[in-house]
């Protein structure tokens, strides 16, 4: 059973994903609903929001714990920002899951959202893969241990330390199901 | 592989998509930058950035206009959250300073006077996204038809009172699951009854929802209205002078954004409801002319 993280946010657009791939989702919006989840999706919306209500909602200790079970976890936009060990622009918490330093909207406001086609790399395999980004996240910084999956336009935008993996863009809203077949096969090993 | 030859902007998806990252959150009207900064902290997905609040359009009457743009600037300037703007029904030349100042969504909104009273703003010559009103299915349908990435049922803005946002919400979420039991040859002749596009109201009747985000606005003024209008089936909530008319904002619309989120859970809500403070002072819409409502703006 995978879980994705329902506080605010698209997370609806995860389970439909998950779906298609024939795994089982459940939306959880309390920390005791995280007990038992094969994997964690922190999906896209506001972080600043997100933030207010993981606090709120007495997460962060419950969210450290899956990590220290090595249960994996995916963030895209929003969630890749609550992962960071750092945050900038302007500076705020995070859970600090991955050796990430990100930018807030760092291409810019929704004039400046974009589609473009990346490239993924995994396992000596090299492929185009289809990307949204929406007022994005920009990875200024990766630390030695963290694995570039993906770039685009010159960025690292899909990255992996252990079980933490983190995409800049919006895998969830595009027809493309790499990212979270790649998820999938971390939860099921 | 050339990447930079594959760059796109202002695309539906993109569109669609931004509204995609306000569901389950909370948007709140705002008429400065310390009212924007106050959403901000207490967990607002977005603001809308307006002269008046509508409970104040209404009060003081005369013509409302897009805000100044001083204004707009300095709410852009203060949060780290998407920044809307509302432009008059039919305004275009408003709706290319919104786009041109860089706004993250145009709300071509019935709050203001309208500038157009046949046509509405053709929202496919933007790149930046518009939301829209609508009272029931047709109304939402001509609006996507014309561009629209985000709907909201209208309500009756600044009346402090649920009950028109509760009527349009049922209106468009009935008139969608009807579609869905239709037999094909009818889709016709519902489109020709509904005014709205054919091609969208098959898309419609294949699909049981909207092809584009659904809000709520108009009247929301409680954790309990937010949890209200989320079990009716908006996907966010739109709270316009519900915050910033009541006794205590700040406490209000934290409280507002966690009842959205957990909109199913009676007992989050009795929590974040407890010294909540005074409540805007709603309005009976029977008490108002029909010269006085907002909502019959637009078509």
């Amino acid at each position: 059973m995978i879980g994705v993280l329902g506080l605010q946010g698209d997370y609806v657009a995860h389970g439909l994903m998950l779906q298609k791939l024939d795994a089982d989702w459940q939306i959880v919006k309390k920390p005791d609903q995280l007990q038992g989840l094969d994997g964690l999706i922190v999906p896209g919306g506001e972080s600043t929001t997100l933030l207010k209500l993981i606090d709120s909602g007495g997460f962060w200790p419950h969210l450290a714990a899956l990590e220290h079970q090595a249960r994996p976890i995916l963030g895209t936009c929003a969630g890749m920002i609550l992962l960071a060990r750092e945050v900038h622009k302007p500076p705020q918490k995070s859970l600090g899951m991955i050796d990430i330093t990100v930018e807030r909207n760092s291409y810019g406001r929704q004039a400046e959202s974009f589609e473009a086609v990346g490239e993924y790399r995994h396992d000596g395999r090299s492929k185009p893969l289809e990307m949204v980004f929406i007022r994005a996240p920009r990875i200024l910084r990766l630390g030695p241990e963290v694995e570039r999956l993906a770039t685009c336009r010159g960025d690292c935008v899909l990255a992996r330390q252990g079980t933490v993996m983190v995409a800049s863009f919006h895998p969830e809203l595009t027809r493309d199901p790499t990212v979270h077949q790649l998820f999938l096969e971390a939860c099921h090993r | 592989m050339n990447e930079q030859s594959n760059v796109d902007t202002g695309t539906l998806r993109l569109k669609t998509g931004l509204a995609e990252m306000l569901k389950g959150g909370v948007i709140m009207d705002v008429v400065t930058a310390d009212q924007a900064k106050i959403a901000e902290d207490a967990g607002a997905v977005a603001v809308m950035a307006l002269e008046r609040v509508p409970a104040d359009i209404r009060a003081q009457g005369g013509v409302a206009r897009m805000a100044s743009i001083e204004k707009i600037r300095k709410i852009m300037e203060v949060t780290s959250i998407p920044v809307m703007a509302k432009c008059r029904i039919g305004h275009f030349a408003e709706a290319q300073m919104l786009q041109a100042l860089g706004v993250d969504y145009v709300d071509e909104s019935e709050v203001l006077t309208p500038a157009d009273e046949e046509h509405h703003v053709d929202k496919f010559a933007f790149q930046v996204p518009f939301v829209c009103g609508c009272r029931n299915l047709g109304e939402a349908l001509r609006r996507i038809g014309e561009g629209a990435a985000m709907m909201r049922t209208k309500g009756e803005a600044g009346s402090g009172n649920v009950v028109e946002a509760v009527r349009h919400m049922r209106c468009v979420m009935d008139t969608i699951r009807g579609l869905t039991v239709m037999q094909p040859e009818q889709l016709m002749h519902t489109a020709k009854e509904l005014g709205a596009p054919y091609e969208l109201v098959r898309w419609v009747a294949a699909n049981g929802k909207l092809p584009v985000p659904n809000f709520a606005a108009g009247g929301v003024a409680t954790p309990a209205d937010a949890s209200l209008m989320m079990q009716l089936g908006a996907e966010a909530v739109f709270v316009g002078s519900g915050i910033f008319k009541s006794g205590d904002p700040e406490i209000r619309a934290k409280a507002i954004v966690e009842a959205t989120t957990h909109y199913q859970d009676p007992d989050v809500l009795i929590r974040v409801s407890e010294n909540l403070g005074e409540a805007m002072v709603g309005i009976n819409i029977s008490d108002l002319d029909e010269k006085e409502l907002m909502q019959t703006r637009g078509w």
